[in-house]
């Protein structure tokens, strides 16, 4: 189901229910960490320490683990902003009444996904200069007669599909989660509809089975968020340490 | 409005991986403020409490190895001070030993003075009482004699003068040949 736009009111294109919900999942994100950080204190209050538990989580369970060394720290926001991002902007799926994931519609997964692709190439590049590209795509130790199959589908692998897996990834978890909500709440009222008692009785398997596939989104939801940001972090480390790979 | 609906509904059945341009817009917009908000506020706020709190542990730590050295620096100090006490109390007790014999040895002199001093006393006293009962004697002895002898001869002897000069005459005799048996 395509939301019609917002201004100019129903129209196909136009400033839309995700738009707006982008811009809010900013808002939010800033607002609740600004307010947790606004006040440093040593012992933490509530606040505080849920912004700590969710920065440090980024921080030491995802860019730390990950990428590790003395360098980490500089990509952690990026990854940061990328978790929060996405995860608010999933969840959105989850809330009643806005029920709808940003990311359902595939452009905001295209952006993020070329941001994270121009920015792994950029540190691989400026690492270790244009051997990078080669250092991509040769693997080392591979026999030399195999090398005219590997390269290529090296190069597919790393330069062409990795960017589309990255975004479509997310962007079909949220559209097929999204369809599947609002399958069954369509179910559901059809079923409801009918004449017959029986039939009509159906629909509360339809309502149990809906419940749970809306908590195995809420998983997936999170779940997404986190893969995209991990993976952000392991091309990362793959372009810093391209020569050791 | 229904012909609205399906409109849109067509637009979006065209093709879901093509995105609208318009919401990738958005995005890039947001997240780039997002971004720019956590590069310069967030990381570095959480980073300053993260780093603080390390700070404030370490030195903690430090502050309390520092307690500790100090404790056991005092307790060296009052061991010291407890060895010098006893050597102290020994030396003063060993002090009062040697004092207390002194003092009993000087003691003991002066008692074996006193004593020898007393004795000698005695021994003057003895002889000068000695002397003083020869000296009665004799003259007791000597009227006894004469009055014995007076008696026994049945003269009177009663001239005192006489008799004393007789007396005393005998006992120089007597004491002379006293003398030459001594020599």
């Amino acid at each position: 189901m395509h939301l019609p736009a917002i201004l100019p009111w129903g129209a196909a294109d136009g400033f839309s229910k995700q738009m707006l919900l982008v811009i809010l999942s900013v808002v939010i994100i800033a607002t609740f960490f600004l307010l947790a950080a606004r006040k440093q204190q040593l012992v933490p209050g509530k606040l505080q320490f849920a912004g700590e538990m969710a920065y440090g989580f980024v921080r030491n369970s995802i860019a730390k683990d990950i990428i590790g060394g003395k360098d980490f720290m500089k990509y952690v926001p990026l990854l940061f902003s990328l978790f929060f991002f996405i995860l608010v902007n999933n969840i959105y799926g989850a809330i009643p009444v806005i029920q709808l994931p940003s990311f359902s519609h595939v452009g905001g997964a295209y952006v993020l996904a070329v941001i994270v692709y121009i920015t792994w190439i950029a540190i691989g590049v400026k690492k270790n200069g244009l051997r990078y590209f080669k250092l991509a795509t040769v693997p080392s130790g591979v026999p030399v007669y195999i090398l005219p199959i590997v390269i290529p589908i090296e190069i597919i692998s790393n330069f062409l599909v990795r960017p589309v897996t990255h975004s479509l990834r997310l962007f079909a978890t949220m559209l097929a989660g999204h369809l599947i909500v609002m399958i069954a709440g369509s179910g559901i009222e059809y079923l409801v509809m009918q004449e017959n008692v029986l039939l009509k009785g159906t629909s509360v398997l339809v309502l149990a089975g809906a419940i749970a596939m809306y908590m195995l989104e809420a998983l997936i939801m999170a779940l997404q968020a986190y893969v995209f940001t991990l993976l952000t972090a392991i091309y990362i480390e793959g372009a810093l340490h391209a020569d050791s790979h | 409005m229904n012909q609205l609906i399906i409109s849109a509904a067509t637009a979006e059945a065209a093709n879901p991986l093509v995105p609208n341009v318009w919401e990738m817009g958005v995005v890039l917009a947001g997240f780039a403020v997002l971004f720019f908000i956590v590069v310069k506020f967030v990381v570095p706020m959480f980073e300053k409490t993260f780093a603080e709190r390390a700070e404030a542990i370490e030195g903690g730590i430090a502050k309390a190895e520092k307690a500790q050295a100090e404790a056991s620096a005092a307790l060296e100090e009052y061991k010291q001070q407890l060895t010098d006490a006893r050597a102290e109390a020994n030396r003063i007790r060993e002090e009062a030993r040697a004092e207390g014999a002194l003092i009993l040895a000087e003691l003991k002199e002066k008692a074996a003075a006193e004593s020898a001093r007393i004795t000698a006393q005695a021994h003057v006293q003895i002889e000068s009482e000695r002397q003083a009962a020869v000296v009665s004697l004799r003259s007791e002895v000597g009227t006894l004699a004469t009055t014995l002898a007076g008696r026994i001869v049945g003269e009177s002897l009663s001239d005192d003068e006489r008799a004393a000069r007789v007396v005393d005459r005998f006992l120089a005799d007597l004491e002379n040949q006293n003398a030459g048996v001594a020599k």
